[in-house]
């Protein structure tokens, strides 16, 4: 019996049983499907995370105050500064470095935070986050002004009421026409929008688009007081010059704040790259979550297949004993259901591919999935394998039978 | 190797040498106290060219001896030597071929494949017997053609009246022109136009010189054999010569 002849009983047999068929293709499809969808969507997220901070630049370092500085509320933050005033960093710290000329640093941009109600005339908006800061913010952060300008240094230094709103507080606010221009008031006081920010993809648990962007004299002034501010953001010359910035800020920080004892320093320094690796563990991690899921996805689909492979030979026991009557070898059964169980998983699989792929095209819960190239192959050849031992083992038993055997099995 | 050829199977190069040959076949089905002895010690030979019935009452084991006969299943004990050779040396590819190329099976229950055409099931032994499509597809309408069924090649068996599907049957035994035809109650479901039909192919066979062995339960069907043997619980009891012998002899 020739390779041909093999295939074309094949697939008489493939369509001899519409039903049982469709099932099998389900079965492979969905978890051959699945296995590549879920790993993409890990994988993407990952990736996001990724771009998210890489955008954030490589040539900029955090300090964030250890005594009470990261924190939100404008209370907290007065406390702090009341008690450890020495030891914060305050915008007058901020000043101070920005201007002790060190040789690897471009500049020090200092945060505050804070979170209010805004409101327009028609709308108000609960717990959005302010940021207090200077103008140099929009360098070195991933905001970037989309329409109208950014507030400017001199806004800063007369501690002007402006303010840079996000994207979706902006249509919060005002839903018909720009906001552009028109007033807010940040809990009663009046803001002049001055500019809207680009709209970005959500990297961590808040949304960067609803958010206002102020001069850091004013925020500080009418919100949070004159304590520690949250963040410095550096911003070293270039990306190889980041950890000999990061050397000089914090002996310079060190001295400015009259620390002696360098094992215990009031603030932490990171950089982009450790921010980077701590992201991509946290990735690796829910990938592998996933992978988990997949995999217990792709069984549940070999189990599917098994099943129906199993029921399919026990069914075809009585013409395994017609074939073998009839003069079939072991041989020409065994090619027979090799060829209808691989033709099977194979074009079920490729189905499953190709939903795969087409499902990684949406984004799925915000983040946009990143097929990994070795999920493709992984979850064809497992589903094939499963599909094929469990369509040939059995068949092979029936084909070792006597005819009449197989014949009376029924 | 021990390879049966249609040569060595044919009447002219054995001449009267004995085709089958069975000696002491006993065949035990189940096991203990549930144990059924469905033969208990069968001598037979059979010539080449011979057309034997085969008679007997329900349940005697007729079935059971063909299935031996055709190389379906294996005695539980004795001997069964087919063209000179002991079935039991045979390897399994070896049979499969015998199966094929020598023997033409009718069985009881038709035992066509479902959700197959006519014709495929006709197609069926030549698949295995490594012809060519084309040549395939002539010898399989000519098959079913020669048992009134050449208008039906396109329907499945589920379509087909019980008469039909065992001409379908006879059909696929034939198509390989084996030179040993075995058939088992052939006629048990045809009217007796049909009836007739198929007697006289079985004569042309056996006119041809193949080697043809018929279970059945009619007087008038084992009259066209040249040998008539009964069989009752598990022996053989009756070995005449048959009707149509002894009046072509007169
Ligand atoms: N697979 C089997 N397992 C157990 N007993 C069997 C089996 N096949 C046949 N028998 C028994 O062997 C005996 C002979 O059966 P067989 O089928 O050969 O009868 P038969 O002569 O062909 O009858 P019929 O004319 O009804 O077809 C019967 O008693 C039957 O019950
Ligand atoms: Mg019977």
């Amino acid at each position: 019996m020739s390779f041909f002849e093999i295939l074309r009983s094949a697939m008489r047999g493939v369509t001899a049983n519409k039903l049982r068929s469709v099932l099998t293709l389900l079965g492979v499809m969905i978890g051959v499907g699945s296995v590549i969808l879920l790993l993409a969507v890990g994988n993407g997220s990952a990736q996001t995370v990724q771009n998210a901070i890489t955008t954030l630049g490589t040539n900029t370092l955090t300090v964030r105050s250890n005594t009470g500085g990261g924190g939100g509320g404008g209370g907290t933050t007065a406390t702090a500064a009341s008690t450890s005033s020495v030891k914060t960093i305050t915008t007058k710290v901020s000043d101070q470095l920005a201007d002790a000329g060190l040789g690897h640093v471009k500049a020090v941009v200092p945060q505050v935070s804070t979170s209010l109600t805004i409101s327009s005339t028609t709308t108000s908006s609960d717990s959005v986050s302010v940021i207090g800061t200077t103008a140099g913010y929009f360098d070195v952060s991933t905001a970037k002004v989309a329409s109208g300008s950014a507030f400017t240094a001199a806004d800063v230094t007369t501690s002007a009421k402006v303010a840079v709103i996000g994207s979706t507080l902006a249509t919060t606010l005002y839903p018909t026409g720009s906001a552009l221009g028109k007033s807010v008031s940040v809990d009663g006081t009046p803001f002049t929008v001055v500019g809207i920010l680009a709209t970005q993809s959500a990297a961590g648990f808040t949304d960067p688009n609803t958010v206002l962007v102020a001069p850091i004299t004013r925020i500080q002034k009418s919100y949070t007081g004159y304590g520690a501010v949250s963040t410095l953001t550096v911003e070293a010359k270039s990306s190889e010059a980041v950890t000999a910035a990061q050397g000089e800020v914090t002996v310079m920080l060190n001295q400015l704040l009259g620390v002696t004892d360098t094992s215990d320093e009031p603030f932490t320094v990171t950089n982009q790259s450790s921010l980077l690796a701590t992201a991509a563990a946290s990735a690796t991690s829910f990938t592998v979550l996933l992978g988990a899921v997949a995999a217990i996805s792709l069984l549940v689909g070999g189990i599917g297949v098994t099943n129906v492979m199993l029921v399919t030979v026990t069914e075809r026991t009585r013409e395994i004993g017609i074939r073998k009557a009839l003069g079939a070898t072991r041989g020409a059964i065994l090619g027979q259901f090799l060829a209808e169980a691989a033709t099977l998983t194979l074009l079920g699989g490729v189905l499953g591919v190709i939903a795969a792929l087409i499902g990684a095209r949406f984004e799925i819960n915000g983040t946009q999935p990143v097929v990994l190239g070795y999920s493709i192959p992984l979850a064809l050849g497992v589903s094939v394998a499963i599909g094929v031992f469990f369509g040939v083992y059995p068949a092979g038993r029936a084909a070792a039978m006597r005819p009449i055997q197989a014949l009376r099995a029924i | 190797m021990a390879t049966i050829t249609k040569a060595t199977l044919a009447p002219a190069a054995v001449a009267a040498a004995p085709v089958l040959r069975l000696a002491g076949i006993h065949q035990v089905y189940g096991e203990g106290e549930a144990a059924v002895h469905a033969l208990r010690g069968i001598d037979l030979d059979v010539a080449a060219g011979d057309y034997v019935a085969i008679m007997g009452p329900s349940g005697s084991g007729k079935s059971t001896l063909m299935n031996l006969l055709g190389c379906l299943d294996i005695a539980s004990s004795g001997t069964y030597e087919l063209a000179g050779h002991d079935v039991r040396s045979l390897t399994e590819n070896e049979l499969a071929r015998v199966r094929n190329q020598e023997i033409g099976f009718v069985f009881q229950s038709f035992n066509l494949v479902p959700r197959m055409t006519a014709l495929a099931n006709v197609e069926l032994p030549l698949i295995y017997g490594g012809a060519k499509r084309a040549e395939r597809r002539d010898r399989a309408l000519e098959a079913l053609d020669m048992v009134g069924l050449a208008n039906r090649a396109d329907h499945q068996p589920q379509q087909l009246s019980g008469g039909q599907q065992q001409r379908v049957a006879i059909a696929r035994a034939l198509v390989t022109s084996p030179t040993l035809v075995l058939a088992d109650e052939p006629t048990g479901n045809l009217d007796s136009e049909s009836t007739e039909e198929i007697l006289s192919i079985l004569d042309s066979l056996a006119s041809a010189g193949r080697t043809i062995v018929i279970i059945t339960h009619e007087e008038n069907v084992a009259d066209r054999a040249h040998r008539v043997l009964t069989i009752s619980d598990g022996l053989l009891t009756g070995d005449r010569t048959g009707k149509a012998v002894k009046g072509r002899v007169k």
